[in-house]
């Protein structure tokens, strides 16, 4: 109840914010007219990258026979819906006339890169809403079935949303096979969703974003910081809930080898993206670059890169690594570092034009958010922990009938 | 040169209208005797009778004709047909008085601290030697910005101009980062500079004004004034010279006081365009700093020192 108080709280003064940016302006952010991308950006790309994990877990381990992952899955795909449900959002919020949204349908030109992620991400919403649901019906009729567990308003949910469901054989032929259709769709729209959000700033010519290189990098470390943000669930909601039957031991070490593997693979990407230009170190490249390395973003910089991979990787590559606790403290450092790097991505790249930021205001210089842009920001953070938290409250996190079937699986194999 | 030559077509034919209006009258009066009604204020002009005749009339007599019929969003989409506008800065004869800036800002109610041209202080290395560079829109023929805009709300006209519809802009900015000259500034807040009046006026596309809260603007090439035979509001501000604007199908640019044939200017001149390694096929021109009309530091008492550092 106090988790959800201050969720609500965090949330309520983010939406204050927000009335304030629509009755004042954009000009309440700390946004100007050479930073004109600032944190709601790279909140969104965060949101969106996080988002893609529901499609791993779920969809490519299912695919490829990885049973043991049967218990994370819908964990998985909550955070995936509630991470795109505000990603889309915060890309209203940065809008500067989010009253002329529909626009984007009357005169939508298929040119845009807008336009494309618009379609990626609505394609990708209502999937993995499906993804959620579809293997939920049953575990509905569980719940009905214990009604007296719940209350009267949570039954009469349960009721409206999964009473269709008998659980005949023929049901079940019918929603595997939508599920197998699900997750074999969801994975191109998924690569969708992160390439076309790397293309938002590869289809420009700045440098720190011209590059060919970021749709891979993108995809790569959106798989990371997923992953690490469903280690960190895990971990809290097998506390929380006593789930350690369900959500074992051997649930974090396998999560752990993949982190490990995600941490190695996103690594691999940021030696391409900073090392091949730092080598060449065009001009245009060299302001930006050495912004990073050694000037005004270094802290941040090496903060992201060791925060965010290197220590994680030197902590999951030992057995005693891939324990609940040390996995949860290197889910989090995973999660902190990459909210960090997207904003690297978004920021100092702007900070750097082609042509030299001159006759403009001294605070053109820098860009620190205002007080408006970190409430809405951490608003937005609060609404998908919320919705991650009420889905738990009503909902069973673990999926019910497919653990079951999965428990018989193992004995009759044993 | 065809401007001038459109010009002074129009000014004539405008005058005839005019005195058509002026006098309000049919064929078969005299058009030049004056309306009983009208208290006369004692003060004459002269005027060209479409006899070719000078005469001279009372002031009260002159009404006001509107300068051009209003245009449609479409028509100002199109842009002014058989047209193709280009620009010549001269690099040689700027001295960064930022005159061109003023008038800009001033014409089109810019929002203090932004500005729709920019002087930028230039030195490519350390041994080469500073110049001034104004830069405007660059009205290019491969626009990025209009490339990557969701909505058609900055769009390519057939004259060449890029321009923009602040009623459609959704202010998602991903032009002002998709412009490699980082040309478009926004309207972060509601506008404070514009008048009443002119704030309560239809936005045109071709005078791009008035901005409006949350939407993008820039340099718009001021179709409006070629339309009234005149040139864009920096070109004629500017004492040096430094702007050339004319018709590349033409083939001839002025600065109000000389007039050249544009091949002929890029080819003694060596003139060239901006990033042209990106593809952009900018519109605007520029003639390199070479024996030039000031020494670079005579403009420098314009210029913020902070923004004295280049490369």
């Amino acid at each position: 109840m106090i988790w959800t108080g201050i969720l609500v709280i965090i949330g309520l003064v983010g939406l204050y914010a927000y009335y304030r940016q629509l009755r004042y302006g954009l000009v309440v952010t700390n946004m100007r007219d050479y930073v004109s991308w600032g944190i709601y950006i790279s909140n969104f790309v965060f949101f969106v990258a996080i988002s893609l994990v529901g499609s791993l877990i779920t969809a490519i381990f299912r695919l490829a026979n990885v049973k043991w992952a049967t218990p994370i899955t819908r964990i998985a795909e909550i955070i995936a819906v509630s991470a795109i449900i505000f990603a889309s959002l915060i890309i209203v919020i940065d809008m500067g006339r989010p009253e002329r949204l529909l626009n984007v349908f009357i005169h939508g030109r298929i040119q845009s890169p807008i336009l494309w992620d618009v379609i990626v991400i609505g394609t990708y919403l209502v999937i993995s809403v499906l993804l959620l649901y579809v293997p939920l019906l049953p575990d509905l009729k569980i719940l009905i079935k214990f009604k007296e567990n719940s209350g009267k308003l949570l039954n009469k949910v349960y009721r409206f949303q999964g009473s269709f469901w008998r659980g005949t054989k023929d049901q079940f032929k019918i929603s595997e096979r939508s599920i197998t259709a699900l997750c074999i769709t969801i994975i191109p729209v998924a690569f969708c969703i992160h390439t076309v959000t790397s293309w938002l700033f590869a289809t420009t010519y700045r440098p720190g974003w011209d590059s060919t290189n970021f749709g891979a990098y993108f995809i790569s470390g959106a798989f990371l910081v997923g992953a690490g943000a469903v280690v960190v669930a895990m971990f809290v909601f097998r506390r929380f809930y006593k789930l350690e039957k369900y959500i074992t031991e051997m649930h974090f070490e396998k999560m752990g080898r993949i982190v490990v593997m995600l941490c190695m693979l996103y690594l691999y990407f940021n030696i391409n993206e900073y090392l091949v230009p730092a080598f060449k170190m065009k001009k245009a490249e060299e302001a930006h670059l050495m912004g990073l390395f050694t000037g005004e973003f270094s802290l941040m910089f090496w903060f992201a890169i060791s925060v965010g991979m290197i220590l994680p990787i030197i902590i999951l590559l030992f057995k005693k690594g891939r324990k609940p606790l040390p996995m949860f403290i290197a889910g989090v450092m995973i999660v902190i570092g990459a909210w960090f790097k997207r904003y690297l991505i978004v920021t100092p790249t702007l900070l750097h034009p082609i042509l030299p930021m001159q006759e403009v205001p001294e605070a053109y210089h820098h860009y620190f958010p205002s007080w408006e842009e970190w409430a809405i920001a951490m608003g937005s953070m609060a609404g998908v922990l919320l919705i991650i938290t009420l889905f738990a409250r009503i909902y069973p996190i673990i999926p019910i009938q497919e653990t079951i079937t999965e428990h018989h699986e193992n004995d009759e194999a044993h | 040169m065809e401007n001038k030559n459109t010009s002074r077509r129009d000014f004539l034919l405008s005058g005839i209208l005019a005195t058509a209006a002026l006098t309000g009258c049919g064929e078969a009066e005299n058009p030049f005797l004056p309306e009983a009604e009208v208290a006369l204020t004692g003060e004459k002009v002269k005027l060209l009778s479409v006899t070719g005749e000078v005469i001279e009339i009372d002031k009260a007599y002159l009404k006001p004709v509107p300068a051009m019929p209003p245009l449609t969003n479409e028509q100002e989409r199109m842009g002014i047909e058989g047209k193709k506008f280009v620009m010549v800065i001269d690099l040689a004869r700027c001295k960064n008085l930022k005159k061109c800036q003023e008038s800009c800002n001033h014409a089109h109610f810019v929002e203090e601290g932004q500005s729709w041209v920019k002087i930028h202080s230039m030195q490519e290395s350390d041994l080469t030697a500073p110049y001034w560079q104004p830069t405007t829109c660059m009205h290019c023929d491969e626009p990025p910005c209009v490339k990557v805009c969701p909505v058609d709300a900055t769009f390519k006209r057939q004259d060449g101009i890029v321009a923009i519809d602040s009623d459609r802009c959704i202010g998602c900015r991903f032009c002002m980062a998709a412009c490699p000259y980082s040309t478009r500034v926004f309207n972060w807040e509601e506008p404070t500079n514009i008048p009443e009046e002119v704030k309560q006026q239809h936005y045109s596309c071709e005078t791009s004004v008035p901005q409006k809260k949350g939407t993008v603007g820039k340099c718009d090439f001021c179709p409006d004034m070629v339309r009234k035979g005149e040139l864009p509001h920096c070109v004629s501000a500017c004492p040096n010279g430094v702007f050339m604007f004319g018709d590349i199908n033409e083939d001839s640019v002025t600065n109000g006081a000389e007039t050249y044939r544009f091949s002929d200017l890029i080819r003694d001149k060596a003139g060239y365009r901006l990033m042209e390694d990106l593809g952009t096929k900018p519109s605007v021109y520029y003639l390199p700093p070479v024996s030039r009309n000031f020494p670079y530091e005579s403009g420098i008492e314009n210029q913020d020192p902070q923004d004295l550092h280049h490369h």
